[in-house]
């Protein structure tokens, strides 16, 4: 058996359908993760758009409010775990192994796995629109109403599938990346001469491995609430739903770092290379990130000032959600740091590096804001909230990966995107994002709370929903215009140069897009920023020897079978355990293949 | 432009200038958003105005981190933006700069905390002896208010004497809900299972009422739970609750006590209380007692008048989506008796 599942592994192929089915290539799962991404990303602004067309007026019928709570839900369930997360895991795979001078992450099939796992839960997550309803209970789905008793349908169930099988495939990804960020940097780069984007790939890595454990325990006692009857949650029955909100919020906190890191890992690249000098405090935004890192499990309890918590936690958790200002802070300084003195070459990434910042302050101030329990108290659970957490969402994490996507085209793709078109994305992205979510502040103060599907006349709040409405199909022509220049820059000719931004980091050492063994051979380290360090002390990158074996994992479709095996597994709880379990023979079929396939 | 000394002095001072433009025009915005009927800013309470003030230190400081922000990125990207024969200064950053935008927010979030901490030890006082005392109770969508000391029980509608601490315990009936009166009391959570407290004083008696929203999403029809608070003089307070808690108006007319007979014949009985009516004395809907002398109908959907509560009584959930008050198929005539005397229950 073993020979058999050996001459079946080898079937090499390098493109079409296959090879993107058995690829290990760090790349290509790169690409797999962020085209996947950035298609629910697509969906989940047209959920948005639908939410904000209903909106726009007072007493608004566009859609009804089950559909509503659906959409708002859904909204957020894909934006965070189908669109933000796959898109800054699509950066993370493709330019952990190019930044640090590898030539795949350590465990090139585990990869392979956590995108299709990845896959498999986004694709039960958004089948539930059309297999009897979506979840409904927002994306914490606060017990007891998402219990069975008040959730009766199954909308919640594929919530719980949903979020477990993607928590796995997170794990997966973390657990690789972290391993591959300690071990395999090239001679000479030592942590600190790590780019920042590394540090902040290998925090993240570990937030999630330390959160998703908790996320999971919790999914799987509410989903044996909901199956088997058991009374986690329930009051009366010596649950508790409180106990739900900290254990979500034990993850939820840190997961909002997740989303917002990797932009802010993308913003300290590009920055000091359009500005052509280093980044400033290198030390201190490597610690800031770290410390964000620590000090983020630590104030989970401010999503829960008005459960009544009492004066004690109320007063700790506000002070820890102050001093979690201050790293944050101590970044925006550097980056603005990072521009003084600098010949700062505008193009498009760096409109939306700059933007960033102005953007993401905004979230950071009002989240200091209602850091404070008192004015918590007014906040919370208003329009206010609903504009601090898109700042935050958008004006942080989507500016970054926009402006990420523009740097790194040309490496991964060989092609430029067009500027002016893409100039064109920034100004409507930025207009229209701040047209939606500023006056959501005004809502909010307003007293509009937020999760409703309809609004009265006369409480002074037309006016700014009307604007947010239109802000919202300005932010959807921004997205279709990059469509557009997307898909005509995908038919040019590959002429992007090696490095055309003179970036200092190694990806830029290669060809773009780079061979598939990434380097021909492993550049030198030297300093923090080695490709400046080469060209300011006019060290030539070193001739490859003349006949070299570069040795690359061979193809697989194991990973793609386990996948398989885990989606059965979750859709039996959903459907019929048999499934289930037919589900877990197919995931020991492919461990047994996995083990025996040979690996050269 | 920017390598001449004044260029450079005009760039600073536009940036400047624009930035303040910007900054005001947002200040007046959100003055402006705080003058509406559900606002958060205008405080209407010795507690609400003690968070106001906490609110306002955080808002200006807010608005003077957001205005230096805004002005340096904005002089940045102008001032270093790429020109011909400028070369960009190469530094790794600067170890005094470091320490001192460390203490920059430092010294912000202390200024923020003071205010906070002595606003949260003020409300976090127990309320006085004297205190009025309501028991609230969220329900999948509407709110039931109990006066246990006053015997009486009302919905969607709280009444409160000006000047009076009133204390309220919150609880719930199935789901998590929040109690938010903007220009009262910030909110505090309705959880099951146990039993939530705030309070507050209110300061400014007014005929109109001060508007409510649940503010914890609870399912299908939380924009649809939403109520009033009555804030009246003393005296007033008191010949309200001299009223409500009477029995109801016993029916005087043909119609109204035919609508009576076919209130206990349709089974309303079953789920609501009408006090003096011994058949009435179900728990699972609102108290209709004194219905007729409340404002709305459907904890706030729509006005109360004969209109809607004829179309509130011919399908709930027409009104409200997932009201849990079933669709009865009233026939016209039931409906005839039912409306005058609901109405009648002052
Ligand atoms: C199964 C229980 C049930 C029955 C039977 C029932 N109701 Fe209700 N009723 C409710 C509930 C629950 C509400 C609150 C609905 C809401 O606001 O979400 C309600 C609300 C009302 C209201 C509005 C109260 C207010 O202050 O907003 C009126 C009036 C009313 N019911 C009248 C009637 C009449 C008349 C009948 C008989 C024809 C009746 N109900 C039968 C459960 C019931
Ligand atoms: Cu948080
Ligand atoms: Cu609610």
């Amino acid at each position: 058996m073993a020979t058999a599942v050996g001459a079946l592994a080898h079937t090499e192929e390098h493109s079409g359908l296959w090879s993107w089915l058995t690829t290990v290539d760090h790349k290509k799962i790169g690409a797999l993760y962020g085209i996947t991404g950035f298609l629910f990303f697509l969906l989940g602004g047209a959920e948005a758009v639908a939410i904000r067309t209903q909106l726009a007026v007072p007493n608004g019928t566009v859609v009804d409010a089950a559909r509503f709570n659906e959409l708002f839900t859904m909204h957020a369930l894909t934006m965070i775990f189908l669109a933000i997360m796959p898109m800054g895991a699509a950066f993370f795979n493709y330019f952990i192994p190019l930044q640090i001078g590898a030539r795949d992450v350590a465990f090139p099939r585990l990869n392979a796995l956590s995108y299709w796992v990845f896959l498999s839960g986004a694709v039960i997550l958004t089948s539930s629109f059309f297999l009897g309803g979506a979840p409904d209970g927002g994306w914490f789905a606060y017990v007891p109403l998402t219990g069975k008793q008040y959730s009766p349908g199954t909308g919640l169930d594929f919530y719980v599938v949903g979020l477990m099988v993607l928590g796995l495939s997170s794990l997966l990804a973390s657990l690789n990346f972290a391993v591959t960020i300690i071990n395999m940097r090239a001679p000479g780069m030592t942590l600190m001469r790590m780019p920042v984007y590394m540090w902040i790939a290998l925090v993240v890595a570990f937030l999630l491995i330390l959160s998703l454990p908790v996320l999971t325990v919790g999914l799987i006692q509410l989903l044996f609430d909901r199956k088997f009857g058991t009374n986690f949650f329930t009051p009366g029955s010596g649950g508790d739903p409180i106990l739900w909100q900290h254990i979500f919020w034990i993850f939820g906190h840190p997961e909002v770092y997740v989303l917002i890191l990797p932009a802010m890992g993308i913003v300290s690249e590009v920055l000091p290379v359009m500005s052509r000098k280093p980044l400033f405090g290198y030390s201190a935004i490597v610690f800031a990130s770290a410390s964000i890192g620590v000090l983020g499990f630590g104030v989970w309890a401010h999503h829960m000032f008005t459960t009544g918590l009492g004066t004690v936690p109320q007063v700790v958790f506000s002070a820890s959600t102050m001093a979690i200002g201050v790293p944050t802070g101590i970044k925006i300084f550097n980056w603005l740091g990072t521009m003084y003195g600098g010949n700062i070459r505008f193009v498009t990434a760096t409109y939306f590096a700059v933007a960033f910042i102005a953007t993401f302050t905004i979230g950071g101030i009002s989240g200091v804001m209602h850091a404070s329990p008192s004015v918590d108290a007014q906040h919370q659970d208003s329009y206010f909230v609903v504009a601090h957490l898109h700042y935050v969402l958008f004006g942080g994490a989507i500016m970054g990966i926009f402006s990420g996507i523009f740097y790194w085209f040309p490496k991964m793709t060989g092609r430029l995107l067009d500027e002016a078109t893409g100039k064109l994305t920034f100004w409507l992205m930025f207009v229209g994002l701040n047209l939606t979510f500023f006056p959501m502040h005004f809502l909010g103060l307003a007293g509009m709370p937020r999760r409703i599907y309809t609004y009265d006349a006369g409480l002074g709040w037309e006016t700014w929903n009307f604007v947010a409405t239109i802000g919202a199909y300005t932010i959807a022509a921004s997205v279709l215009v990059f469509v557009v220049n997307f898909l005509m820059t995908m038919r040019k000719p590959r002429t992007a140069p090696d490095n055309p931004w003179d970036g200092a980091t190694l990806e830029w050492a290669t060809s773009s897009p780079p061979p598939e063994h990434d380097f021909d051979v492993i550049p030198p380290v030297h300093d923090r920023d080695p490709l400046w360090y080469m060209r300011d002390h006019n060290i030539a990158m070193p001739a490859p020897p003349e006949h070299q074996h570069i040795h690359m994992p061979p193809p697989s479709y194991f990973p793609l079978i386990m996948g398989l095996g885990v989606a059965m597994m979750a859709i039996g709880v959903l459907s019929t355990f048999a499934i289930t379990a037919l589900g877990i023979v197919v995931v020991i079929y492919s461990t047994w293949g996995w083990v025996l396939e040979p690996t050269d | 432009m920017g390598s001449s000394r004044s260029g450079r002095a005009a760039i600073i001072i536009g940036s400047l200038v624009a930035t303040a433009i910007l900054t005001w025009a947002i200040f007046v915005a959100f003055a402006d958003s705080a003058n509406t009927p559900q606002t958060t800013f205008i405080p209407a309470s010795v507690q609400a105005a003690l968070v106001r003030d906490a609110y306002m230190i955080i808002f200006i400081l807010a608005g003077v981190v957001f205005f230096a922000i805004m002005a340096v990125t904005l002089i940045f990207t102008l001032l270093y933006r790429e020109r011909p024969g400028q070369t960009a200064l190469q530094f790794h950053g600067n170890s005094k700069l470091e320490v001192v935008w460390t203490l920059i927010p430092v010294i912000i979030v202390v200024i923020m905390a003071v205010p906070t901490f002595s606003a949260i030890s003020e409300t976090s006082k127990a309320p006085p002896a004297d205190a009025l005392k309501v028991v609230a109770i969220g329900h999948q969508w509407w709110f039931e208010f109990q006066y246990p000391e006053l015997g009486l029980t009302t919905a969607n509608e709280l009444h409160v004497p000006v000047g009076r601490a009133v204390s309220v315990t919150l609880e719930s009936k199935d789901v998590i809900h929040s109690f938010w009166v903007p220009q009262l009391s910030g909110k505090v959570d309705m959880m099951p299972g146990h039993r939530n407290h705030l309070w507050f004083t209110p300061t400014q008696a007014r005929p109109e009422p001060y508007l409510a929203q649940c503010a914890e999403f609870c399912g299908i029809s939380h924009a649809n739970m939403r109520f009033r608070v009555f804030v009246r003089p003393a005296a007033d307070f008191d010949a309200w609750t001299k009223s409500t808690a009477a029995d109801r108006t016993a029916p005087t007319t043909d119609i109204a006590k035919a609508g009576e007979a076919q209130f206990a014949a349709s089974g309303c009985v079953g789920c609501h209380t009408v006090k003096g009516n011994a058949a009435a004395a179900g728990t699972v809907g609102p108290n209709l007692t004194h219905f007729g002398s409340r404002t709305t109908l459907g904890s706030g959907v729509v006005d109360s008048n004969p209109q809607n509560i004829r179309k509130w009584l011919a399908n709930p959930q027409n009104v409200k989506p997932g009201a849990l008050m079933p669709n009865l198929n009233l026939s016209q005539d039931a409906l005839d008796k039912l409306v005058p005397y609901l109405e009648g229950l002052k």
